[in-house]
């Protein structure tokens, strides 16, 4: 058996990278340990959120498939943040933890070129520091001229309930006993990491009458770029906001002492966005309340997530706690929450093409490199799969820039500064999130996808139609004037808005604050298209803001185009300061400008490198 | 010890007609002789003083003389040179930024002394003194060695920064987790204050940075008057010499003179003026439009008035003239009779007379009071010291005043957050803080979220 591609894990990151070799006409093969979980959903029932929401859009300007197929797997969806403007909007869909994994399974296989296989892999073939293929636990060796690992939570991974501690790997399945100590061996950081999960509620057992529903967004969106939307808004289902309490309180700090993490049995470091109930009363002791969501988690069996509620508590310190929420009083937990460890490697040993710097044509994607969450693990994957194929193809990598994509934030701060705990997109982040909107994930990434050829012809026309669409319109609204006749004076009027003293173009007009699309279609028809509208009016009415990011941008630029040779002796510079020194030599960044972004280098080692960088540089230029 | 040090000794404000810059190392010979013009210097022998020039390639920076001092007999028992440059910390600034250019490095504060002890050149007990001194500076002094910014202005700014980015935090999670309504949702109506409370501080301490930027230039004090009520005079006699032709002919002084002298440690400019008066005379009608461009640009006006004579037209409307000026009156000639009568003026009016010398004291204290400089020499300052640091205070105002502009607009929270941000890293620039992950460790300081 012999393979081009070959990735290990059929988790989201797994999905997208074999999805994605696959499509561009590589042999590739998926292992995973279990077919029947591939494109599960181990902890929340959702897809996108803020930041989130925006990747997954990013994932389908690339090519990839998490966008849609949650459009065809979700029960709820909604537009975060519509009040607090364009640049932190984001979607995320209740996607069904049924329908999701089966639509995925059913298009991995549609997907020519890829074969999956039910395997176990313990070891790597490699030959002079390059990976050959890999060695399955029954001895088999597959041959591939690429691996990629995008193995989860599943490599070593030990499940704590109170002072209970299994190795096992997510919701009791095999966990991957070998592989990490492998790859140590190989000279890979291991570090252990933690993340939780909370309780699946059984729905019978909810009395939802004591609690506050949320309901989905009463317009229709849809994560791609392509497909048309196909769910009916009046059928999407409800969730319910609850609190904790007193009783609930004193129940967690009168037990604190059983939980795995204060009881002292857990070594891994657990992400500071996702802490467990008891985390959250013991570091925020004046809070007298803690918002719970509770959210289906499929239309097809009664399972219900408690969000907000991860712990590590034991199983019937558990039942105390739910059953001192109000309206599960009488709950039956179907399933407990838990705290999971298990082994990562250091970000800081990969490049930003995801290739590893240990071992050669070996790449990573997703929890193996320390990151948490889907939407993280299928942008990793989706740019790993890409890459892959662009070596193969001996092309150069898509390495997505901080002002290209949350995508490229995401791998730059994992290669840049390591993390230590899981790491979750966030807007705050992105430094040039203006740019980085979900409206316009398209016209950021789709003329890359074109060129590393990880889009189809259709969706490439797609984005193309969009581009020209714009053009029509934002020539309509430059070239057609608004007449103040009395008729429209009287409709600025009765609006409350500022009457204009000349007559201006619409695209002047909308530069004002106050002055919508919605509003000026009320004095004349505009002939365009809703998606358009929206495009054009963040770009117009935020101009400003616009372009002073992009001012940034450039200022970031300049430092990014300052290569620094990939085989620089930071011991021959001097007067570095010896932090800085160390942190040079373990990222070995690849410009001045991702050596700015490391944490411990600071500006004045900045000057120092780049007059040395200067001084070489002109050497060479005299010889 | 491997390294080479150095770090200009005199006062950091650069007061003073001259500044030593010590440089301390193996390298300390050849990395000035790098930018020094006297070509001897490297070889010649030690304890010896050189004159030359600070060339940065064939730039000059500096006319200098520099001491050379070999190993072992210096403080420091390396090879030490110091370069005596020119007062104000400009140059002082340039000649120490070329040296690092060359190999040296930034002296840590006490590194002297504490070269001075490891090299044995010092006993314990003295050194004990300087080990306490090096654990009272903290990272602050730390940071203000390095950047040239005061303990307590990096205190003001940290604590501007602080309410930055407790603002930020706020706004930043209400945006990465909007459904989580218990938390404070930052609106219009709540940023606004914050801002403008962080913009009253801020524009303080601008102002006071452009007073202190008079300490290291000077201050520039106009001379005003009717011709002949001895403006001349007072010149000569704070100068202390015969500057200014002083007779008895009105119109004498047609053209401008100055002069400058050095008091606690600052410099005043005096400039004497054409006496100002309606005239026909052309070459004094110049001399008079002189002296009035002059006051203008000048940072502080003295108007002089003579005691021996009622006011005139001419003195009332230069009376009302410096109102809105920074400025002083001063009645000359009171050794004589008075008969100027009641000065209407919220000025500060100081009575004494050239001849005697009365009164001078008290005109040159008055000046400095006016810009609150009475100690600044022994004062802990709360300014920034250099042009980038003012600057980068005036980008940050301006970003934040836009924001409150904005904001009462209907721009959204996420465009708004953009600025504030803008605002927030121009001060850490100042401080020398850099460090981006703060906003993202602060959200999860301050506040409790997920799953």
């Amino acid at each position: 058996m012999e393979y081009e591609i070959i990735v290990v894990g059929g988790g989201h990151a797994g999905i997208e990278a074999s999805h994605i070799a696959a499509f561009k006409g590589h042999k590739t093969l998926l292992i995973t340990m279990n077919k029947k979980n591939i494109g599960d959903m181990p902890c929340n029932p959702s897809i996108g959120g803020t930041a989130k929401g925006i990747i997954v859009r990013e994932i389908d300007a690339l090519g990839g498939i998490m966008g849609r197929i949650a459009d065809i797997s979700h029960f709820q969806i909604k537009m975060l943040n519509n009040s607090k403007g364009p640049a932190v909007r984001s979607l995320r869909a209740q996607a069904d933890k049924t329908t999701y994994p089966q639509n995925i399974q059913k298009e991995l296989e549609n997907t020519p070129n890829l074969t999956i296989l039910e395997a176990t892999v313990e070891d790597l073939i490699i030959e002079e520091n390059t990976v050959k293929g890999v060695v399955l636990s029954d001895g088999t060796n597959i041959k591939a001229s690429i691996v990629i690992l995008t193995t989860g939570t599943y490599l070593k991974a030990n499940i704590l309930i109170g002072s209970e501690n299994t190795p096992s790997g997510p919701h009791g399945e095999p966990r991957s006993n070998y592989l990490s100590d492998n790859l140590k061996k190989y000279g890979f950081t291991i570090q252990r990491l933690k993340t939780g999960t909370p309780q699946r509620i059984k729905a019978s057992s909810i009395d939802f009458s004591k609690m506050q529903p949320e309901y989905g967004d009463d317009r229709y969106w849809t994560f791609s770029f392509d497909n048309p939307v196909s769910y009916k808004i009046n059928e999407q289902q409800k969730c319910y906001l609850i609190y904790t309490n007193e009783q609930t309180h004193k129940v967690i700090l009168d037990n604190l002492d059983k939980s795995a993490m204060y009881g002292g049995y857990v070594t891994g470091v657990g992400p500071r966005y996702c802490p467990s109930i008891e985390d959250k009363l013991v570091r925020f002791k004046d809070k007298e309340r803690h918002q719970l969501f509770l959210e289906p988690e499929s239309l097809y069996y009664d399972e219900w997530y408690l969000q907000g509620f991860s712990t590590s508590m034991p199983r019937d310190i558990q039942e105390k706690m739910v059953h001192s929420l109000n309206g599960l009083e009488n709950a039956i937990i179907s399933k407990y929450a838990y705290a999971i460890e298990y082994d990562a490697i250091d970000p800081l040993q990969i490049t930003p093409s995801l290739e590893t710097k240990v071992i050669k044509n070996l790449f990573t994607a997703g929890q193996i490199n320390g990151t948490s969450g889907y939407e993280e693990a299928a942008g990793q994957g989706l740019i790993a799969g890409i890459n892959a194929s662009l070596k193969l193809e001996q092309k150069e990598p898509l390495i997505l820039k901080r002002n290209d994509a949350y995508i490229g934030v995401l791998i730059d701060d994992l290669v840049t500064k390591g993390t230590a705990e899981p790491y979750r997109m966030l807007t705050s982040r992105a430094e040039f999130r203006l740019i980085l909107r979900h409206d316009n994930a398209d016209l950021r990434l789709r003329e890359y996808a074109h060129q590393v050829g990880s889009i189809t012809e259709k969706q490439y026309q797609n984005y193309q139609t969009r581009l020209q669409k714009l053009q029509e319109g934002e020539k309509f609204l430059k070239e057609t004037k608004l007449k103040i006749t009395s008729e429209i004076k009287e409709i600025f009027e009765m609006n409350q808005k500022e009457v204009p003293t000349t007559t201006e173009s619409l695209y002047d007009l909308l530069k004002r604050p106050e002055i919508t699309m919605d509003f000026l279609e009320k004095m004349l028809e505009l002939s365009i298209d809703n998606q358009t509208k929206e495009e054009l009016e963040i770009q117009i009415k935020y101009e400003g803001y616009i372009k002073k990011t992009y001012k940034e941008v450039e200022k970031m630029k300049k430092l990014e185009e300052k290569q620094i040779p990939s085989d620089i002796d930071y011991q021959k510079i001097k007067n570095l300061a010896s932090e800085a020194r160390q942190k040079l030599e373990k990222v070995r960044p690849i410009s001045v400008g991702q050596a700015a972004r490391i944490s411990g280098v600071n500006p004045a080692d900045i000057s120092i490198l780049s007059i040395y960088l200067k001084k070489e540089y002109s050497k060479d230029e005299k010889r | 010890m491997y390294t080479t040090i150095a770090a200009i000794s005199t006062n950091s404000l650069g007061i003073g007609a001259i500044n030593i810059i010590r440089v301390s190392g193996k390298d300390a010979i050849s990395i000035v002789s790098e930018i020094f013009s006297n070509k001897k210097f490297a070889t010649a022998p030690t304890h010896t003083i050189h004159y030359g020039f600070i060339k940065d390639e064939e730039k000059i920076i500096d006319e200098v003389l520099v001491m050379l001092m070999r190993a072992p007999k210096t403080y420091t028992k390396e090879d030490v040179v110091e370069i005596n440059c020119h007062g104000g910390s400009i140059t002082a600034s340039k000649i120490l930024e070329l040296l690092y250019v060359h190999g040296a490095v930034p002296a840590e504060p006490g590194e002297f002394t504490k070269r001075a002890f490891l090299n044995g050149r010092i006993n314990l007990l003295e050194a004990e003194s300087v080990e306490d001194l090096l654990e009272a500076k903290n990272e602050n002094a730390r940071k203000m060695a390095l950047n040239g910014v005061s303990g307590k202005t990096t205190k003001l700014i940290e604590d501007l920064r602080e309410k930055m980015i407790s603002l930020l935090a706020n706004i930043e999670v209400n945006i990465d987790y909007p459904e989580y309504i218990d938390e404070l949702q930052i609106t219009k109506e709540n940023i606004t204050p914050v801002l403008t409370e962080i913009r009253s501080s801020l524009q303080q301490i601008i102002e006071e940075s452009e007073n202190s930027k008079k300490i290291k230039n000077g201050l520039n004090i106009a001379i005003i008057g009717r011709p002949n009520v001895g403006k001349s005079s007072l010149l000569n006699a704070l100068l202390e010499e015969e500057k200014a032709i002083v007779t008895d002919i009105s119109g004498t002084t047609r053209d401008i003179v100055e002069g400058t002298i050095t008091y606690q440690g600052i410099d005043l400019n005096f400039i004497d003026t054409a006496g100002i008066r309606e005239t026909e005379d052309l070459v004094e009608k110049i001399g008079v439009e002189k002296s009035k461009k002059m006051q203008e640009t000048a940072d502080i006006t003295i108007l002089v008035l003579n005691n021996n004579t009622e006011l005139t037209a001419d003195d009332r409307t230069l009376i009302n003239q410096i109102e809105n000026q920074k400025a002083l009156i001063f009645i000359n000639k009171i050794d004589l009779e008075s008969k100027i009568g009641k000065i209407e003026s919220t000025k500060k009016v100081i009575y004494g007379s050239t001849k005697t010398k009365k009164g001078l004291e008290e005109l040159k204290e008055e000046i400095l009071k006016i810009f609150s400089l009475e100690d600044m020499s022994h004062k802990d300052l709360t300014f920034l010291f250099n042009t980038r640091q003012i600057s980068l205070a005036k980008q940050a105002l301006q970003n934040i005043d836009h924001v409150i502009t904005e904001n009462k607009k209907d721009i959204p929270v996420d465009m708004l957050a953009i600025e504030i941000r803008e605002a927030w890293e121009y001060l850490g620039q100042i401080i020398g803080e850099a460090y981006e992950d703060e906003l993202v460790d602060n959200i999860f300081k301050r506040f409790c979220l997920g799953k």
